[in-house]
């Protein structure tokens, strides 16, 4: 598309409010409007916008699409892209950003082939390269042992970026912004998933994704009981556990608690790890971590590249004698 | 009528090689193999059989593997077929060397499926780890008009439907869609089942279909890739390892709290 213009974020409303992955993808849509000095848009397909829309205006958004369907009160896939579709034809941007979150793992390659452009995977940066104006975006590849620089060779440039990759803008409630209202045209005939029951099986306490401290345990555990140990460290620390996709194939603990390329994508200020070996796709979750802390019986791990802190030996001795020390500490 | 099922499933490096075998030839931006690892079917598109499987464990159905590439190690493409699938059908062509773009890559294999005719249900991995584009399954399903749902962890077809326990975030949920429709799924579907000596002397028998672009009837020089990659790498990592020491591992361990405590960590 000749005209196309602007940076097109499809972003979600959570309870009223703007998701904190539709604020870090504005976060990331401010920094390439600005460079190719074009406008920054957000579609929010939501009725009731009040606290959402001037969130998104004072987190960086120049112009608010509020697209509006009874509808799309409910999420339904099918209906959401289709959503999001009209909205990308309608504003003809030059770039969509959308978020890699769960809804995003369908949406965005659906989106892109439907509008017959190609998508930049799972990125963790995106910028305009300033001599062809063109999006590039980097993305971990090969389980995160490699990172590749791709381009979108068609407009618009669509780029779906990795949960907390981007910090969110501080607000700035004297930014100025317009609300556009955006009826879309639905009919129900397009839904065809239908969601007929949920599970949770998170713990309860601090939320894998929001917490400061992560302990995680791994296959040199040995078994579902240690976790109990980890929880404990984990409560008196503030914090929540993960694990390895080792540990949660053999079982021990649910799959939400996994950490890692598919696991859950994890920013904490402390990441203490226990008997992990530190495989690429693990440490694809955790990257992002401040400061790692290994425990392993083996000086060769990988995970000790990757920690600031280490203990080479047996968990079973140090997170005993941790765990009583953290706790005279805290105390 | 026999359900036909199709399974799509990549033949890649195998992505569990130890790290320090992992290598870059960055002017030509790709990763070199090894000849020492042998490639491995997609550890999704073993879930994605397995899936297949299980539902032809409760039902008449028939599982057709489908894969595009340029070059195949044959007997890791046969596992498929020693673990129970029907048939083999090998998408095979220099133009479908190992590329970054899944939009070609859906188009050919969208050619294959629609040439087979008549497919109530196809499964997919829910990555390729050689990539991890999670993308292929969403453009087939696109292209064909499909229901569609992803990270599947338990699949079944209850007459004219398929019923998938989808992995969230927080648990999973159960989603249905009418058929034909397309799945992926991921690892939490559970290991997948080993071939049985059975399984293995007939896939030995088993001669696979092979289709090169022509036989698609696919235009190649049509189909523009949608995605070019500039640079690949391995990213650097520099972090400086403190190893805490102690009397003993016991004191290790306290040494450090004690060390977190002074770094204001805890
Ligand atoms: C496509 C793909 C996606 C993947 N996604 C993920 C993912 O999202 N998350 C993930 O975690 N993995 C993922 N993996 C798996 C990953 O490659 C590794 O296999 C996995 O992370 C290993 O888990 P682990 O470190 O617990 O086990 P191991 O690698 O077996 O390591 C166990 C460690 O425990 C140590 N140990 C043993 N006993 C003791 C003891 N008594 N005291 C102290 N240390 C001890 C050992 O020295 C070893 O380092 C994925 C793999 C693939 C192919
Ligand atoms: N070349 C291919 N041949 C067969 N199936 C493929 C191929 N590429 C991708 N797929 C399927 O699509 C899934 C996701 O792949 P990708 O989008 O490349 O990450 C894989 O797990 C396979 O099921």
């Amino acid at each position: 598309m000749a005209d196309a213009s602007g940076v097109l974020v499809l972003g979600d409303v959570a309870s009223g409010e703007l998701s904190s992955t539709s604020m870090e993808l504005l976060a990331a849509g401010r920094g390439i409007a600005d460079s190719l000095g074009e406008e920054l848009a957000i579609g929010l397909f939501s009725d009731t916008l009040d606290v959402a829309a001037p969130q998104a205006i004072s987190r960086g958004a120049d112009k608010v699409y509020a697209v509006t369907h009874p509808l799309l009160a409910d999420y339904q896939v099918d209906l959401q892209l289709a959503a999001m579709v009209a909205l990308a034809r309608e504003v003809n941007p030059n770039v969509i950003l959308l978020g890699r979150t769960n809804q995003g793992r369908e949406l965005a390659p659906r989106l892109a082939f439907r509008l017959g452009v190609g998508l930049a995977q799972d990125c963790l940066e995106v910028s305009v390269d300033a001599a062809t104006k063109k999006l590039l975006s980097n993305r971990p590849v090969y389980g995160g042992n490699a990172v590749a620089v791709v381009t979108c060779d068609y407009t618009p440039q669509v780029a779906a970026i990795r949960p907390k990759a981007y910090d969110p803008l501080d607000p700035d409630p004297g930014r100025q912004g317009q609300v556009v209202s955006f009826p879309v045209e639905l009919d129900a005939s397009l839904a065809r998933c239908r969601v007929v029951d949920s599970f949770a099986e998170e713990s309860e306490g601090v939320k894998l994704e929001d917490a400061r401290v992560v302990v995680s345990g791994g296959r040199g555990l040995g078994g579902p009981e240690p976790f109990t140990e980890l929880e404990q460290l984990a409560k008196l620390l503030g914090g929540a556990v993960g694990a390895s996709r080792a540990a949660v194939d053999s079982g021990w603990v649910p799959a939400s608690y996994q950490v890692g390329l598919t696991g859950k994508t994890i920013t904490p200020e402390l990441y203490i790890t226990v008997a992990i070996s530190g495989a690429s796709q693990h440490m694809a979750g955790c990257s992002g971590a401040k400061v790692i802390v290994a425990i392993n019986k083996d000086a060769e791990a990988n995970i000790l590249k990757e920690a600031r802190y280490a203990v080479v030996g047996d968990w079973q001795q140090v997170i005993p004698a941790f765990a009583e020390a953290v706790r005279e500490l805290i105390q | 009528m026999a359900l036909k099922i199709a399974v799509l499933a990549k033949q890649v490096i195998d992505p569990e090689m130890p790290m320090a075998a992992f290598q870059i030839d960055s002017s030509a931006k790709r990763v070199v193999t090894p000849a020492t690892i042998p490639p491995v079917v997609n550890g999704f598109d073993e879930n994605a059989v397995e899936a297949a499987l299980q539902i032809k464990d409760g039902q008449e159905a028939t599982i057709t593997v489908i894969s595009c590439g340029s070059e195949f190690a044959m007997d890791v493409m046969k596992k498929p077929l020693s673990m129970g699938a029907d048939e083999l059908v090998l998408l095979q062509d220099a133009v479908f060397a190992n590329t970054i773009d899944s939009f070609v890559t859906a188009q050919v294999l969208t050619a294959a499926i629609r040439k087979l005719e008549g497919f109530d249900l196809v499964i997919c991995g829910r990555q390729a780890s050689d990539w991890d584009n999670a993308q292929v399954p969403l453009g087939v399903a696109e292209i064909l008009d499909l229901s569609c749902i992803a990270l599947g962890k338990k699949v079944e077809v209850q007459g004219d439907k398929v019923v998938v326990e989808r992995i969230t975030p927080e648990g999973f949920e159960v989603v249905e869609a009418p058929l034909p429709a397309l799945v992926t799924v991921s690892n939490e579907l559970g290991q997948p089942r080993y071939p049985t000596l059975r399984g293995i002397m007939a896939a030995t028998r088993k001669q696979p279909t092979i289709w090169s672009a022509a036989d698609l009837g696919v235009d190649t020089g049509a189909l523009q890739s949608r995605v070019s990659l500039l640079d690949l790498f391995v990213p650097e990592r520099n972090q400086q390892c403190e190893i805490i020491e102690g009397e003993d591992a016991v004191d290790a361990g306290r040494q450090l709290a004690l060390r977190l405590r002074e770094a204001k960590l805890i």
